[in-house]
């Protein structure tokens, strides 16, 4: 099938400062990735067009783009799940720097403010495994699934509109740590989500939960987490 | 601009063995991560199915069990000090990542849960025994995820996207690294007292693969460009359940967990092939008995693909005939959902890849280029080895896929490379610490950039007209064609004649972009470089052996030798000439035997 694709292009050092739009016509099979094309166009038509990719198969978070004006990840959708006109574009409320490359330094702060690691030092005496039933691991069997693609902190309009707020991809990291029945940290995390900038500038728009390439019910672990603060 | 850094421990590459690595290392010195993506993108993530370990949770295992079913999966291959090792090593590992708090999944009493996988046996029985410790079919994730929270909490310091493109040496010793920094092109010099590689495998030399684009060969290609030798490149592992066509990695875990292979035929063919542990069997097994079946017509509907069947119909068909039983004596019934919790990411990929639910219908499959055995020579110590006498490059550590220490031989048991990596990735940290504390900073050479200089500018000032990607597709199809599953001399030899025209194309290559931030055009150009350097060392090393071991699998050579080639190939890139030589297996308890599954 013949699909018409439309790209978003910046790049002031090539002097394209303005964004812009370069559209192809592309030969694709229906069960080809939306990677897929944009390689197409990279390797043989124009080597500029820049992104990040990966694993190509939607569990290392690195290619998370608008893809005709919802986030995806490019290489976990497929021609026959979009139609045969794309346009694809940069993730919103991060700055765009080149392409569809953006700046992820903001995100990986927010994730790092959060104490996204186990506090317990307590290990058992006979060196083995702390004991965990099936159910306390699957509490927070959801948020482990997070790849950090910013599918969903970049969907958030709070997040657009306040660059204060932590954002959904933050909250996802916490609300695993603070639901496995391990840690001790807890009421750390919680404090630090009560904060300007933590959870209650969520309005739940659920663009989050409908971005997730991992299906995480993301609203419903922010929604935890205030439940959480609040009790 | 070239920007200088001093650290005293240098790791490159941010996946499950530098993780580790960064975690040792920086609690005895000034330590620094070089990564070309963001940490939590490296390929470590893309793991399934588990890490092995005889934590005997829900069946009698040992240690010793786990140390013979390798060196039987390496064909003999491995180095038994190395595995053994590695195998002790294994159980205390895998809880201080429970402690560190990996959310494994757990069994009714609390304990780390376990599941089949291939290869793995009791050593009594020769049944399947289950070692896997597993978090769903996101192990891997949740090893990578769980590694770089501990660098967080310990605030290691990471340089991020940056693309490490040069090893630096002095006199015989290695003294840093070059890095291009992605968003602005700048050239950064990193002067360390030891350097650690952890920077991952070379499975885009061929067609179908489940490894990330971001897996090609840099760390044995720089290696080899310093002169520096690749050992047993030749073993490379194809993973018999790939996605048709696209060859994402469907994980052995299926089958551990009941899954079977069936051909056109609807016949569980690997009955024939191993008759005792059928479609556990060792990957080399099975991905040559899927070969197998197509050749003579048996791929389903005559094409070149085998199904793997999880229906929990099929499923429990089989469960009653192999008589298996649950932990209560029972007879063992599985449910479509039960299926779903164990491998939930397998459901999704089927589902979104193939449009195909397994758990209602059968997932087509091929074998898929997965997992370098060979790598950069080191010891169990992760010091890298200049030659077959087991000369050490001082400052100079590797663990995870690029090393080859080896313990996975001539082919790797599913689940050993996650153990690999936190086991290596460990005593790398751990040795690349202790040696910087005893040495100086070597100082650089006049020009340390120079050599990076050389090959970046070659390229952006090329105006030959061949393109990256013809020249990539070429490789793949040649070496997926003619240095796989099966080989012959005559496709070996040309296969290394195709990757030496190649490379003699190569510098004709031009890139679109000439710019300097992010210009991955320019690096997807040096990445296909080390492609066809490792390519033609694999070809040229691969045709040198007239054996059948592993995975190298020889059709005119069908029979293993332990007389002449129970030893290590060490190669030497020079030109396009590749020197050859070899070096003793080391044997400690197991003396090589038949390899029957």
């Amino acid at each position: 099938m013949l699909v018409y694709l439309k790209i978003y292009r910046y790049n002031p050092e090539a002097g394209r400062n303005v964004p812009s739009y370069d559209t192809y016509n592309i030969e694709a099979e229906p069960t080809d990735r939306v990677l897929d094309l944009l390689e197409e166009v990279k390797g043989h038509i124009d080597g500029t067009l820049s992104y990040r990719r990966s694993c190509a198969h939607g569990v290392c978070g690195s290619d998370a783009m608008r893809i005709n004006g919802r986030n995806m990840l490019a290489c976990k959708v497929l021609v026959k799940d979009v139609g045969s006109e794309i346009t694809v574009e940069p993730i919103l409320g991060l700055p765009v720097l080149k392409d569809m490359i953006v700046d992820m330094e903001p995100f990986f702060d927010s994730y790092k403010a959060v104490m996204p690691f186990l506090v317990n030092d307590d290990i058992p005496a006979d060196g083995k495994e702390r004991l965990q039933s099936p159910e306390q691991r699957e509490r927070f069997d959801d948020t482990t699934k997070c790849i950090m693609c910013a599918a969903c902190t970049t969907s958030c309009p709070v997040f657009w509109a306040d660059d204060q707020y932590v954002g959904p991809a933050a909250v996802v990291a916490a609300h695993r740590f603070i639901f496995d029945s391990r840690d001790q940290a807890g009421d750390d995390r919680l404090k630090i989500l009560s904060d300007h900038g933590g959870v209650f500038r969520c309005r739940t728009a659920f663009n989050c939960t409908e971005a997730c390439p991992r299906e995480i019910h993301v609203t419903q672990a922010i929604a935890e987490v205030k439940q959480a603060i609040t009790s | 601009m070239v920007q200088h850094h001093q650290h005293e421990v240098v790791i490159v590459g941010a996946g499950g063995a530098g993780l580790m690595a960064a975690l040792y290392a920086s609690r005895g010195a000034d330590t620094a991560v070089l990564s070309k993506l963001y940490p939590t993108r490296s390929h470590t993530g893309a793991a399934q199915g588990g890490i092995g370990a005889a934590l005997g949770n829900l069946e009698e295992d040992h240690a010793d069990w786990h140390t013979f079913d390798t060196v039987k999966g390496s064909d003999y291959l491995g180095d038994q000090d190395a595995i053994e090792y590695m195998c002790q090593q294994a159980v205390p590992v895998v809880y201080e990542l429970e402690h560190m708090g990996l959310p494994f999944s757990r069994n009714p009493d609390g304990t780390i849960a376990q599941r089949r996988f291939g290869g793995h046996t009791n050593n009594e029985t020769k049944k399947p025994v289950q070692r896997a410790c597993y978090a769903a079919d996101r192990t891997g994730h949740m090893i990578l995820q769980t590694l770089y929270q501990q660098c967080i909490k310990n605030k290691v310091h990471f340089y991020d996207e940056f693309h490490v493109l040069d090893l630096l040496m002095r006199d015989g010793v290695v003294n840093g690294v070059v890095a291009v920094e992605l968003a602005t092109g700048d050239l950064h010099v990193f002067h360390a007292k030891s350097v650690v590689f952890a920077t991952g495998g070379h499975g885009r030399v061929w067609e179908v693969t489940s490894n990330a684009y971001a897996y090609t060969g840099d760390g044995v290609a720089i290696a080899m460009r310093r002169g520096l030798p690749a050992q047993d490149m030749e073993f490379f592992q194809f993973h018999p359940t790939g996605i048709f066509k696209m060859g994402i990695l469907i994980t052995e875990g299926v089958r551990g967990e009941g899954g079977i292979l069936i051909n056109h035929q609807g016949e569980r063919f690997m009955e024939r092939y191993a008759p005792t542990v059928k479609d556990l069997a060792s990957r080399d097994v099975v991905s040559r008995s899927i070969y197998l079946e197509v050749k003579e017509g048996r791929g389903i509907n005559g094409g070149r693909y085998v199904y793997l069947d999880m229906r929990p119909e099929t499923v429990n068909k089989y469960l009653a005939l192999d008589g298996r039983t649950g932990s209560d004596g029972k007879p063992l019934v599985v449910t479509g959902d039960q299926l779903l919790a164990k491998v939930p990411d397998i459901v999704d990929f089927a589902r979104t890849y193939l449009g195909v639910d397994p758990i209602k219908e059968p997932m087509p499959i091929q074998p898929t280029a997965h997992y370098a055995m060979g790598g950069i020579p080191t010891n169990y110590y992760t010091q890298v080895l200049a030659d077959a006498q087991g000369t050490v490059v001082p400052g100079f550590f590797a663990a995870g896929e690029v090393a080859c220490v080896s313990v996975h031989g001539a082919n790797r048991l599913g689940t050993n490379s996650l153990l690999d990596l936190v086991v290596f990735g460990k005593e790398a940290g751990k040795q690349a610490a202790e040696y910087a504390k005893g040495a100086d900073y070597k100082p650089l050479e006049d020009d340390p950039t120079a050599f990076t200089r050389q090959q970046l500018d070659r390229i952006l000032s090329n105006q030959g007209g061949e393109k990256i990607v013809t020249l990539g597709e070429e490789m793949k199809m040649k070496m997926m064609d003619d240095v796989g599953v099966f080989r012959t001399a005559e496709g070996m030899q040309s296969a290394a004649e195709k990757m030496r025209e190649l490379r003699g194309r190569y510098p004709n290559i031009s890139v679109d972009d000439h710019g300097r931030r992010f210009n991955t055009d320019l690096l997807n150009a040096w990445e296909l470089g080390c492609l066809l350097d490792v390519a033609l060392v694999t070809a040229v090393s691969a045709e040198a052996r007239p054996e059948s071991r592993g995975a190298h699998s020889r059709e005119d050579f069908p029979k293993r030798d332990d007389v002449d080639w129970l030893k290590h190939t060490l190669a030497w890139l020079d030109g396009d000439q590749v020197k050859l030589d070899y070096k003793p297996v080391t044997i400690t308890k197991h003396q090589p035997m038949e390899r029957v599954y």
